[in-house]
């Protein structure tokens, strides 16, 4: 609107000051979308979303099922080919940054029942390091066992992957990110269908995450733990909603525009929301 | 048995064999990790026409035109498969299914009506192999291994999947943790910079290069034996990757020497004297492993099972 109004000499400036602006703000942060669009088919799943995950966050995106929000994390990753948008992270291209991501994909992603123990699982987060032919030194052995004790699973090294319980192998998965050594985690519901105990384990290791300056970006689904667990959240429905500081965006308004009339209002009271 | 005429008339089918059924084996092992072992069955139902087009063209049997051949029917069946799929708008299996099987028959039909007499190649070695005939003439003894002479007669079909074999092996040990990271988790393999598109690919290559190779020895029909039942056998042998690999070279070398005596000695025990097909015996052993490991194998409830 305003561009009509201002001259167009005026106009100019202040478009290129705005993208200054965001550029800087796109690399002071930690991860930043602008204008992703993903389609599988013919309508798109993710359209036009630009979000900014700032440094030392811990940020939920939350939205309805089919809302894209997976899409929009693998999006971020380059796992799905993007129509249009740019990702940086850390005010970097993806491609150069790839050292500094970790990534926690949905557990039913993959086949339990493949030939390999824990302890391999997590040293596959070392594999940057290693490359192709790199020695497995003792050193990497013991990284990988302690991220295996970060998150409980310690006693569980030896074991064939497909005797764990749903909420162990979350763990395992979390314990290879950390293997990675990353100060950008992506986790795709990281607590879909885990035990109380995993659940607990998890959100442990994801503050003390923070705590460390790191960020942690979680596709997430439960609403009622929103306010406890992330400090910021990502409102999504195929466009972007609301994004912000838990405080001030999980409101109840923003809800019912993420998720339409699916969502009850009787549930969000019983949400704890922001005001 | 193990003397001048072993030497001469079995020494080089067994070898050819093996290394056809190792070579087969090492990439069937990820083909059925990835859920794609019937990738291994469309391949080499493919193969069959590439390679009579190839005859026809270059009036040759060399391995470069046979792969040029096979490469070509390959990309050809993707396109009809692609094609049918999308104007026919049937779901992809049957797509798959459809395009195999005709170009396969076509294959059949080109190579019933066109002249092969002077190679060998006609439908029956194309569909049952040609192991018996690999015979190595210059052979005299085991000394014949040290003649230079008699091992320039060696049928040249031994280097040639001998080198494949290699090649196979060097490959995998160079990109084993690509391939075992890809084949597990491919969007997490993707995060680490990894092309998993091209992985799977040159794996499906490489599996096209092993069915080639081993059209020679045990024809196209047989071959899919070969990529599927040592290495799952070899599942039910392990809950570790590298050792399920060792376990399928094991067997893919037990199904071929076993399967070649079998198919020649074997009828003698019975008091017949004709020999039946090595590769049907080969491929029969095959699925006897199998067999026998799904009943008797340590792992044997993993599989098809989801994980609990």
């Amino acid at each position: 609107m305003s561009r009509i109004v201002t001259p167009p000499a005026l106009g100019l400036v202040a478009t290129r000051e705005a993208e200054a602006e965001a550029r800087a703000e796109a690399g002071r942060a930690a991860l930043a979308l602008r204008e992703i669009t993903v389609s599988y088919g013919e309508s798109p799943a993710v359209f036009s979303v630009d979000a900014t995950f700032p440094r030392d966050s811990l940020v939920a995106i939350v939205g309805p099922n089919g809302a894209g929000k997976s899409t929009l994390l693998k999006a971020a990753l380059g796992i799905v080919p993007r129509l249009s948008g740019t990702v940086t992270v850390f005010g970097m291209p993806l491609e150069r940054a790839r050292d500094r991501i970790a990534y926690v994909p949905q557990r039913a992603s993959v086949d339990w029942d493949f030939p390999t123990r824990v302890i391999d699982v997590v040293m596959m987060g070392l594999y940057r390091e290693l490359g192709l032919l790199g020695l497995v030194r003792a050193s990497h052995r013991e990284r990988a066992r302690a991220c295996l004790a970060r998150v409980g699973m310690a006693d569980f090294a030896e074991r064939q992957i497909g005797q764990l319980s749903g909420g162990q192998q979350q763990r395992v998965f979390l314990a290879r990110a950390l293997a990675q050594g990353a100060d950008l985690y992506l986790l795709d519901e990281p607590f879909a269908g885990v035990d109380a105990a995993t659940e607990k384990a998890i959100i442990d290791v994801l503050k003390e995450l923070k705590a460390e300056a790191r960020t942690v970006v979680c596709v997430h689904h439960d609403l009622a733990t929103v306010t406890d667990y992330f400090d910021r959240v990502l409102l999504i429905n195929t466009r972007k909603v609301a994004e912000g500081p838990v405080a001030t965006t999980f409101t109840g308004a923003n809800l019912q525009a993420t998720y339409g009339g699916r969502l009850a209002s009787a549930h969000i009271d019983q949400l704890k929301l922001a005001d | 048995m193990m003397g001048a005429e072993f030497v001469q008339l079995s020494l080089t089918p067994i070898l050819i064999g093996t290394l056809s059924a190792i070579a087969c084996a090492l990439p069937g092992n990820f083909l059925i990790l990835r859920r794609q072992a019937l990738i291994g069955d469309a391949i080499s139902h493919v193969v069959l026409p590439g390679i009579v087009v190839a005859f026809l063209v270059t009036g040759s049997l060399a391995s470069l035109p046979m792969l040029a051949g096979a490469a070509g029917a390959a990309l050809v069946a993707v396109f009809l498969i692609e094609t049918i799929r999308r104007l026919g708008r049937i779901e992809p299996g049957a797509a798959m299914g459809v395009v195999f099987t005709s170009m396969f028959a076509g294959g059949v039909l080109l190579l019933e009506q066109s002249d092969t007499s002077g190679v060998h190649l006609d439908v029956e070695h194309a569909l049952m192999g040609n192991l018996e005939s690999l015979i190595w003439f210059d052979a005299t003894g085991w000394a014949s291994l040290l003649d230079p002479a008699a091992v320039a007669g060696l049928p040249p079909e031994l280097p040639r999947i001998a080198l494949v074999a290699a090649a196979i092996t060097v490959l995998m040990l160079v990109f084993w943790r690509p391939l075992k990271l890809s084949t597990f988790d491919e969007g997490f393999a993707a995060t680490l910079g990894l092309p998993v598109r091209l992985i799977g690919l040159a794996l499906v290559a490489v599996s096209a290069v092993a069915a080639v190779a081993a059209f020679d020895a045990v024809g196209s029909i047989i071959v899919i034996a070969m990529f599927i039942c040592p290495p799952a056998a070899a599942r039910l042998m392990t809950e570790r990757l590298e050792h399920q690999v060792a376990w399928s070279v094991l067997f893919a070398t037990l199904a071929a020497v076993l399967g070649y005596v079998l198919a020649g000695y074997g009828p003698l025990w019975f008091g017949s004297p004709n020999a039946v097909s090595a590769a049907g015996m080969i491929a029969t052993v095959s699925g006897a492993i199998l067999a026998i490991a799904c009943i008797a194998a340590p792992h044997r409830r993993r599989i098809g099972q989801p994980a609990g």
